[in-house]
């Protein structure tokens, strides 16, 4: 029998958008409100999303044609340690942290987060961090030598980070802004735990929680555990550089394969903490889009914590040339094959939401159904090589390069600008134009699989990854010309983006508290949310209580 | 679905009471977990280097067993949990009495480990570039005692606090989550103590 | 192989589905209002869509074991080539243990038919930073790590030039550490091998010119880091120069051994290979040409 709902009105208007008057800086920099430190997260994230994407067209332009002189190896081998620790770092992190910040206490009906100021604190310093690695551009010898950028790649692996190897401060930066990158992380997913453990409005007991909630509160744990290793190796190659220890130093019998292994004990969880909110963003919008209730929302649940789990444990599928030996390599095949299990279990729960529903195209729906082919190329391609005698021979190639981009691009990427459009209208009140949202997805996909499938082929012919130049006559010059004429699409899609952002904010229609008619908390406040979220604290009977509230005569409540 | 105005469920008979954890214990216990994580790695990192330094002096050479320091320190973790349970029974003498306890043991504990490294770096001359025993020893034992500071200066804030009165029966949660943070120093120095004193030599 | 066919055809039959799905299920302009009917999970179709991939899994998991364990884990026959290979920033030193013999960049070795199987064994560290040994098509790829030992082998029955590269960032000059193979004949392998053997050559009859080359080089830097078999220069840094003539490449396969490539290489090493670890010598018109004429003799 359900329980009757009662609604409560809430009359708020929303606060009228005047000219930008002179302490509306000042309040941004010292707000504690969850919304604004989500916003400014997103915000400096897309700074950063294109500052990496220049790097990324910089390094196409000088690998589209054999022998190219267009940059030197030093700034070539700069602009690709950049470009991983920026995407990952200063884009992967905040913008996912920041729709965290967001959306997770108005999702789960709260006013703010459990820690407010130290949300403040954990932005400020990530911040920090990101504004400290690239003052490497700038700092120690000054802005003509621009030289000082870190050019040891993304995972840094040891010894050629000691100070030996990498003599200046380069490396300083980098290990620098990585260890604060991770106490602003660590901070940020403290408080979304503790938020959605302690913050939950009456009646949302856990299994009654959305699942973005959800997956948001597995890839805070997973931070704790996959940053904190990260941030104590940092530690130590900070005292190896500074002070003359020895945790990774050759020469004094430490060893490179220590730095390997703790790198990577980060590693392959930090893409699981980056692709778990790319699924519950697919989460979110693949139901309301077709129309359905999310198909199997216990074995969602349950496949993500076991995700959650097994990534703890596949870290070594990226040493199989280390020489692990016969054991150890056989069970990193065997966990990283058996994470495909949970990992699919979501891709047919989300083809069967879809199964019999009515699906709207609308842009935010078409991102995901991007992200739901490429995400299934990029896992059978993942299980490729998890192989381990396919690593042997395609490890470090660009075939690996292309595997995690169909990862961070076709996947996650993807589901992020799903939730742009998606969440666009909550967060300005105004809709994103739809027209420019199909240009901006046309482009893209065009340019991604013109990037990134062709980019398999010159890995497969023996193109290792991270060569600042080639020689022709391996047959890889043409792969390579059509690899960099896809990032000429994918940069010109990520303008028509930015312009309909900015286009959108002003001239957007206008888009009420429910433009997609959703059934999660969210969307029953006014867009933008007050201050303080909710006018009264709401109590929820299912996990779609807008549902309960548009359908009274057949709840969800009765079938849970 | 246009409406102008938004709509807040509400319901109407309120189920069982509605309970939720204090968020400091469980911000606590996220803390403690990232900081076991960050342990983890020293610790691995100390069992790996065993016996693979290139050069002198070796562990069992120059350690002896810190035992009055870590009866300190262990006791310090009982002391704290009275402080507490004091507060909670609004005891507010017995808590401030206890507090200063723990600051004095764990006070103590400091001591006797900044008196065995002066050992270390003046008579035996171990430092942390001296081989890979120092690297490890030093960041491992260093690191465990920079959480033992700060440890120590939240517990003389809070009896401060207690001694100037501002420490009240409704801040017993919160006292008792700075004893959680506690216990977890000490059961870290527990792991530290066998890794590097009894497994180490 | 198996693990190709069934990611292959995952693909073909989950992508399709989704396809039909996206298809079959549009919302059309004709819908009636209603929203579809609610369906909120099914536990046999739920447990079906664990187990399948669970034994699929299994299956791939077994027939990977295989394939790791027929690599790894058999014996090092006797008969075999033994060959030590030393990554350096950023070129690769090989030495042959039992022949005696000392080489840089290019890596000769014997194939073996059925007959006589003749594989060659590489036993792999490195100097300085980790490096990894990757020639795709003769076999997979090592890490070069320093303080470790990694061993690996190879076996080419077909005689030809094999290229490959270091395939770990290492460094600057990474994208120019390139690998040859030459795999030989046994005839031609024993050619090689006995004018590897030979001493450097110290006496250039007739050639005035090379004599006072090997004067110059004697006398600077350039025996700080390079070998020249028999003589003064006995530094490890750098490769191996007894009979570089004999070599087609230097630079680690960078650049083609010319003389003149040569001259301009030990004038500027940087303007071929920025950031090479070797420096410019800076020396006048003549010490060039003359150290250019000695080192075009070491055959």
């Amino acid at each position: 029998m359900a329980t009757p709902v009662m609604e409560a009105i809430d009359q708020t208007q929303s606060p009228p958008q005047g000219p930008p008057r002179p302490n509306v800086i000042y309040a941004w920099l010292t707000t504690v409100d969850h919304k604004k430190i989500g916003l400014m997260y997103i915000a400096y994230a897309l700074v950063f999303l294109l500052v990496g994407g220049v790097e990324a067209v910089l390094m196409r332009i000088q690998l589209a044609i054999p022998n190219n002189h267009f940059v030197s190896p030093q700034v070539f081998n700069q602009l690709f340690t950049m470009h991983g620790t920026t995407m990952v770092f200063f884009v992967g992190m905040p913008i996912l942290f920041g729709f965290g910040n967001y959306l997770v206490p108005l999702m789960i009906g709260a006013r703010d987060m459990a820690f407010p100021r130290l949300n403040a604190f954990s932005f400020w310093i990530s911040a920090f961090a990101g504004l400290l690695l690239y003052f490497s551009y700038f700092g120690a010898s000054g802005l003509y030598a621009a030289g000082s950028a870190p050019d040891v790649g993304w995972f840094a692996y040891a010894p050629l980070t000691a100070k030996v190897f990498s003599p200046g401060h380069s490396t300083d930066y980098w290990t620098l802004a990585v260890f604060l990158s991770g106490v602003g992380s660590i901070g940020t997913a403290l408080n979304i735990v503790t938020t959605i453990l302690c913050m939950r409005c009456k009646g949302m007991k856990m299994s009654r929680m959305p699942l973005l909630p959800w997956l948001y509160l597995v890839m805070a744990s997973l931070v704790f555990v996959a940053v904190s290793p990260l941030t104590a190796a940092q530690i130590m190659l900070t005292l190896d550089r500074y002070i003359g220890s020895h945790f990774f130093d050759t020469q004094a019998g430490g060893s490179a394969v220590l730095w390997m292994h703790f790198f990577w004990i980060f590693g392959h969880p930090e893409v699981y903490v980056l692709v778990l909110p790319a699924f519950a963003f697919v989460n979110e919008i693949v139901p309301v889009f077709s129309r359905k209730a999310m198909f199997g929302y216990p074995a969602m649940v349950a496949a993500s914590v076991s995700i959650g789990f097994i990534s703890l444990s596949v870290w070594a599928h990226h040493m199989f040339t280390v020489g692990l030996g016969p054991v150890g390599n056989t069970f990193f095949v065997f966990a990283t094959m058996v994470i495909s299990v949970p990992t699919g279990i979501k891709i047919f729960n989300w083809l069967a939401t879809i199964w019999g529903g009515k699906v709207i195209f609308a842009t935010p729906m078409m991102f995901c159904v991007g992200f739901l082919f490429q995400f299934l190329i990029a896992g059978l391609t993942g299980i490729m090589l998890s192989a381990a005698p396919f690593d042997w021979q395609l490890g470090n190639s660009y075939f690996v390069v292309a595997h995690f981009h169909y990862v961070l691009v076709g996947s996650i990427l993807f589901a992020i600008f799903g939730a742009f459009y998606y969440w666009y209208p909550k967060v300005t009140g105004r809709m994103m134009s739809e027209t420019l949202g199909k240009w901006h997805f046309w482009l893209f996909i065009i340019g991604f699989h013109l990037t990134f499938d062709f980019m398999h082929v010159p890995g497969l012919l023996g193109m290792p990854r991270r060569i600042y130049t080639y020689e022709a006559g391996r047959g890889w010059e043409s792969w390579n010309l059509i690899v960099s004429i896809g990032a000429i699409f994918q940069a010109a899609g990520i303008l028509v983006f930015c312009y309909n952002m900015v286009r959108s904010y002003y001239r957007g229609k206008e888009a009420g508290h429910d433009p997609w008619d959703a059934w999660t908390l969210e969307w029953s406040t006014p867009s933008p949310p007050p201050a303080y979220n909710f006018a009264i604290e709401p109590t929820v009977n299912s996990r779609r209580p807008l549902w309960d509230l548009k359908h009274p005569e057949d709840p969800d409540s009765d079938y849970e | 679905m246009m409406n102008t105005s938004s709509t807040i469920p509400v319901a109407g008979s309120s189920e069982t009471p509605w309970t939720l954890p204090y968020r400091g214990t469980i911000g606590m216990a996220c803390l403690i977990l990232a900081e076991a994580a960050i342990f983890i790695i020293f610790v691995v990192a100390y069992i790996f280097y065993i016996g693979k330094s290139l050069s002198g002096p070796t562990p069992a050479q120059v350690l002896e067993l810190p035992i009055f320091g870590t009866i300190c320190l262990l006791s310090s973790s009982i002391t704290v949990h009275f402080a507490s349970s004091a507060l909670r029974k609004n005891n507010l003498r017995g808590c401030t009495a206890f507090l200063a306890g723990t600051v004095l043991l764990g006070a103590i504990f400091l001591v006797t480990t900044a008196l065995e490294w002066h050992h270390l770096i003046y008579d035996k001359g171990l430092t942390i570039q001296t081989n890979l025993f120092g690297t490890t020893y030093y960041s491992l034992v260093g690191l465990h005692a920079t959480h033992v500071v700060v440890g120590l200066i939240m517990l003389t804030l809070a009896l401060l606090f207690a001694l100037t009165g501002h420490l009240k029966e409704e801040h017993e949660k919160k006292l008792e989550v700075l004893s959680l943070y506690w216990h977890f120093v000490d059961a870290v120095w527990v792991v530290v103590f066998l890794v590097v004193y009894v497994l180490g030599r | 192989m198996l693990v190709l066919s069934v990611t292959f055809a995952i693909f073909l039959i989950v992508g399709g589905l989704l396809l039909y799905a996206l298809i079959r299920y549009r919302h059309r302009p004709t819908d009636s209002e209603h929203e579809p009917a609610q369906i909120y999970g099914s536990n046999q179709i739920e447990l079906s869509w664990t187990v399948i991939p669970i034994l699929i899994v299994v299956m791939l998991f077994l027939s990977t074991t295989r394939v790791i364990l027929r690599t790894e884990a058999i014996p090092k026959p006797d008969n075999t080539m033994d060959v030590t290979v030393i990554g350096h920033q950023f070129w690769w030193e090989y030495r042959y243990p039992k022949l005696g013999i000392v080489t840089a960049n290019e890596l000769h070795i014997p194939i073996s038919d059925k007959a006589s199987p003749k594989p060659t064994y590489l036993t792999m560290s490195s100097t300085d930073v980790s490096h990894s040994f990757w020639v795709p098509r003769l076999a997979g790829k090592m890490d070069v790590i320093p303080n470790r030992v990694n061993t690996m082998w190879m076996d080419p029955t077909e005689p030809g030039l094999y290229l490959g590269q270091c395939a770990q960032y290492c460094g600057t000059q990474h994208a120019k550490m390139l690998l040859r193979v030459y795999a030989q004949s046994p005839e031609d392998f024993e050619a090689w091998v006995k004018q590897q053997q030979k001493p450097a050559q110290h006496e250039f009859p007739g050639n005035p010119a090379a004599t006072e080359g090997q004067t110059v080089f004697m006398h600077n830097a350039c025996i700080n880091c390079h070998t020249v078999s028999g003589s003064a220069a006995t530094g490890r840094f750098g490769p191996d120069l007894s009979h570089l003539a004999s070599r087609d490449t230097f630079a680690s396969g960078a650049v083609k051994n010319t003389p003149e490539n040569l001259r301009k290489w030990i004038d500027n090493p940087d303007s071929m290979k920025p950031g090479s670890l070797m420096p410019p010598m800076h020396l006048n018109e003549h010490d060039l040409n003359v150290i250019t004429a000695y080192l075009t003799e070491l055959h």
